[in-house]
């Protein structure tokens, strides 16, 4: 089925409370459609109760629901079994989840990989490790802003315990081919963690075909409500590891001197969880069924090949990503001139010149005055600011439910921004 | 977003013009040399820096310039902000309140762009610190 974002926008309340809306911030999260809302509702008005607990009705149909959504994720993302499934709050506890775990168990001198294009959530996890004398490395990004493959494997070694990267880059839109980065991984006896929190919700991915060992995504990302997450691990790996948090339901047995662990997935979901997120997640992946996601994808695709056409209509454009949409996702970062960062040892010098180029957070704003939300900032990735030499860029991201039309009015409103804040 | 739901302040769209032409052609730009005091900081959220020089005698700002990169309203709030204070007493400077400051400029802010809006301001204050009352 081919994406039809007018029919599509109908299913989101938001867009009929805001009928201007240009809503262009779907990397940082997506809107969410009737069913979705109508699952989470419903859930509320019938059977809301804790699961795994009670032996009453509700509760067994809580319980029901919660397991079918985690049945649903795992037919989603190819994993087959469902207890390689655990439920997270989003992708960052999810990455923070195995640096507890696979993380603590390195030791002094043993590597970390990791590439220049990661979002803070994927870098900081690690940092946290290098207090034990653990060894952070990353793979070099190339001047196309696509990543270095050969420094990838270069830097794999008899060391490198972990390797960590993501399948689409939040602010290059840089898509990794992450099944050729997970099986030099396997040939090194390295365990593999793909972030997809940027491809699930936009791709069809497939962790039996990537043969990653770990997967993360968030639902909020992916039309689901906020504070539902999940983690996959390979089966044999998530039996092996030590729980995360501890608490009520994740344990076998517990006494005044002891306690074993419960089954995975549920080892790794202490205390109450997040139904009600589960139950919307699962309508979500209903929804984004039965579009497809090829068809998603190929919107997007269709959609960042627009803005190749027209982003030449805006003077002193700069973009960072790949010109390539094969290897690019819906992501476009962009400034209006060069957004350097400010130079210290400029900063007394009487002939530092007033900057020509228009502040990111100055492009957002005069495009929120016409209703078009886009992001602006460090997009949680300040080391690649550094890398591609901004302290900031602009962001559009676009979905299901964004058109060529709202693109096009994008970059007029964009054109009107330069020559109004220009100086 | 709604129709009327803003405007909290009359003059706003005047005063986005006033602050935007203070960002187009900002005031006493520059450093002066061999200042009585100086100060770089940075908002590291937005990239947004300004460095404050100022000349002071008997406890009066004779004289202040800045230099700076960043968004239109912590660069134009800079430029209004010398204006406001080049001539003033340090105590008097030092009296200026942020809800003061953000009176003067005049225009809604949201509670992020607000940091943009009071950068000059914080860095001013600090300065002046080192400077004798």
């Amino acid at each position: 089925m081919r994406v039809n974002p007018e029919t599509l926008k109908k299913d989101f309340p938001i867009f009929s409370n805001n009928p201007d809306l240009v809503y262009l911030d779907n990397a940082a999260t997506t809107q969410k459609p009737s069913p979705v809302i109508k699952a989470v509702s419903d859930y509320y008005s019938t059977v809301n109760s804790n699961v795994h607990r009670g032996v009453y009705k509700i509760s067994e149909e809580a319980t029901e629901m919660y397991e079918g959504s985690r049945k649903k994720v795992s037919e989603f993302i190819g994993a087959g079994d469902p207890s390689a499934i655990v439920f997270v709050r989003n992708t960052t506890e999810a990455i923070n989840l195995l640096s507890y775990t696979i993380g603590r168990k390195l030791k002094k001198g043993d590597e970390i990989l990791l590439t220049e294009m990661e979002h803070h959530s994927n870098l900081i996890p690690w940092y946290f490790l290098r207090d034990n004398g653990i060894v952070i490395r990353f793979a070099k990004m190339k001047d196309d802003f696509t990543l270095d493959y050969d420094d990838f494997q270069n830097k794999l070694n008899a060391r490198t315990a972990i390797a960590s990267f993501t399948e689409v880059s939040n602010v290059l839109g840089t898509i990794n081919d992450v099944r050729k980065l997970s099986g030099m991984c396997r040939d090194n006896g390295t365990i593999s963690i793909v972030d997809g929190a940027q491809s699930v919700p936009h791709m069809p991915v497939d962790v039996s075909k990537i043969g990653c060992d770990y997967l993360a995504f968030s639902g909020h990302k992916m039309l689901a409500p906020a504070g539902i997450g999940v983690l996959y691990g390979r089966k044999e790996l998530l039996d092996e590891m030590h729980p995360f948090l501890g608490g009520g339901e994740m344990i076998g047995e517990v006494t005044y001197n002891n306690a074993t662990w419960a089954d995975v997935p549920w080892k790794f979901e202490a205390g109450t969880q997040n139904v009600e997120g589960a139950v919307g997640l699962s309508a979500a992946i209903d929804y984004l069924g039965k579009i497809g996601m090829d068809s998603v994808r190929a919107h997007e695709r269709s959609m960042i090949d627009h803005i190749f056409k027209v982003m030449n209509s805006v003077e002193d454009l700069r973009q960072f990503g790949p010109l390539d949409s094969d290897k690019r996702g819906g992501v476009f970062s962009f400034n209006i001139g060069d957004v350097k960062p400010f130079d210290l040892l400029n900063q007394s010098s009487t002939k530092f010149a007033i900057s020509h180029s228009i502040h990111p957070h100055d492009v957002a704003s005069f495009l929120d005055r016409s209703n078009i939300a886009v992001r602006s900032g460090h997009h949680c990735a300040m080391p690649l600011m550094g890398r591609i030499g901004v302290s900031s860029t602009a962001r559009i991201s676009p979905y299901i439910y964004n058109d060529e039309a709202e693109l096009d009015l994008f970059f007029e409103t964009l054109s009107k921004c330069k020559k109004e804040l220009a100086r | 977003m709604q129709e009327g739901a803003g405007k909290m302040i009359d003059n706003d769209d005047v005063n986005i013009e006033i602050l935007l032409d203070h960002y187009r052609s900002p005031r006493n730009y520059g450093s002066i040399e061999d200042p009585s005091a100086q100060i770089t900081e940075h908002n590291p959220l937005c990239g947004d820096t300004v460095h404050f020089s100022i000349k002071a005698e008997k406890g009066r700002i004779l004289d202040i310039k800045f230099v700076g990169q960043g968004c239109s309203i912590s660069q134009g709030a800079a430029s209004i902000l010398t204006e406001l204070v080049k001539g003033k007493t340090v105590g008097e400077a030092k009296a200026i309140s942020e809800e003061d400051f953000l009176k003067i400029l005049g225009i809604r802010l949201g509670p992020n762009r607000e940091k943009c809006a009071l950068l000059s301001l914080n860095a001013l204050k600090k300065c002046l610190v080192s400077i004798d009352e």
